[in-house]
């Protein structure tokens, strides 16, 4: 069956966020982003085949090889990118907050 | 469930936006930023100077898991009591360079306020770099996970 191609769905996975954070550093053939897995080529190939479908990839070729770029317009629409950050600061200010109303009733 | 706490990022700036409603009186909101042993204790960070005045300057030292020190500074520009504090930050000896923090506090009710943080990075690029940063963290952390769970099969 074949699976909706949602980038949520793509960035949720760990090896596909992997990826990401591989090629955010610079363009790499299917060849070199394998290397960096202990998985399959097969396995890693199926991943970068899901990112380009969401357009989170772009494929270019360069002489004979074929070069994976993140496609950053698409990366910057992926508000999910942001909510690792938005999570830290939330549970920053939550201990602000635990921490002033012990103080208060302290007082 | 509306969230507590907002980012507003735009694409291709150097700054950001971050909002927060607290359930706490504006004195006690501003009183969490002023009082060294406060700050300690919600930031989790050993405060090794705080001075909360006009020119005034702040150095503050965390440990990770790992037991590495990190170490954050910057000067204090403005300081108006339950207001405002405009300040740098710095986080000492990485690349992430210097960024400027304005703080506005705001009373919303008697026992409700507001905090808006208005952060300007030195460029578009070092602001996206650190916006990643807690993405590229979890990544780690679940890598190091992967990385434990296989020795351990061994």
């Amino acid at each position: 069956m074949e699976s909706r191609r949602d980038v949520f769905q793509a960035i949720a996975d760990p090896t596909r966020r992997a990826i990401l954070t591989l090629l955010a550093v610079q363009a790499l053939t299917p060849g070199a982003i394998a290397d960096n897995f202990k998985s399959s080529r097969q396995t890693i190939s199926k991943h970068i085949q899901i990112l380009t479908e969401c357009e989170l990839l772009k494929p270019e070729q360069t002489g004979r090889e074929i070069y994976y770029h993140i496609n950053a317009k698409k990366m910057n629409e992926v508000a999910d990118f942001i909510e690792p950050f938005r999570r830290l600061w939330d549970e920053r200010f939550n201990q602000l907050e635990a921490v002033m109303k012990k103080y208060k009733t302290k007082q | 469930m509306e969230q507590k706490t907002k980012i507003h990022a735009e694409d291709g700036k150097q700054e950001l936006a971050i909002t927060r409603e607290f359930d706490l009186p504006l004195e006690l909101l501003f009183k969490a930023y002023v009082e060294p042993d406060i700050v300690e204790q919600w930031m989790g960070t050993k405060v090794l100077k705080l001075e909360s005045k006009k020119h005034g300057s702040y150095q503050f030292e965390t440990t990770d898991p790992r037991g590495n020190k990190h170490r954050f500074n910057g000067a204090i520009h403005e300081f108006a009591p339950n207001r405002k504090i405009t300040r740098t930050f710095e986080m000492e000896n990485t690349p992430f360079g210097v960024q400027l923090e304005v703080y506005e506090f705001e009373k919303v009710t008697d026992d409700t306020s507001r905090l808006k943080m208005h952060v300007i990075y030195e460029s578009v690029a070092q602001r996206d770099q650190l916006l990643k940063l807690p993405f590229a963290q979890g990544i780690n952390m679940a890598h190091d996970r992967l990385q434990q769970a296989a020795s351990e099969l061994k």
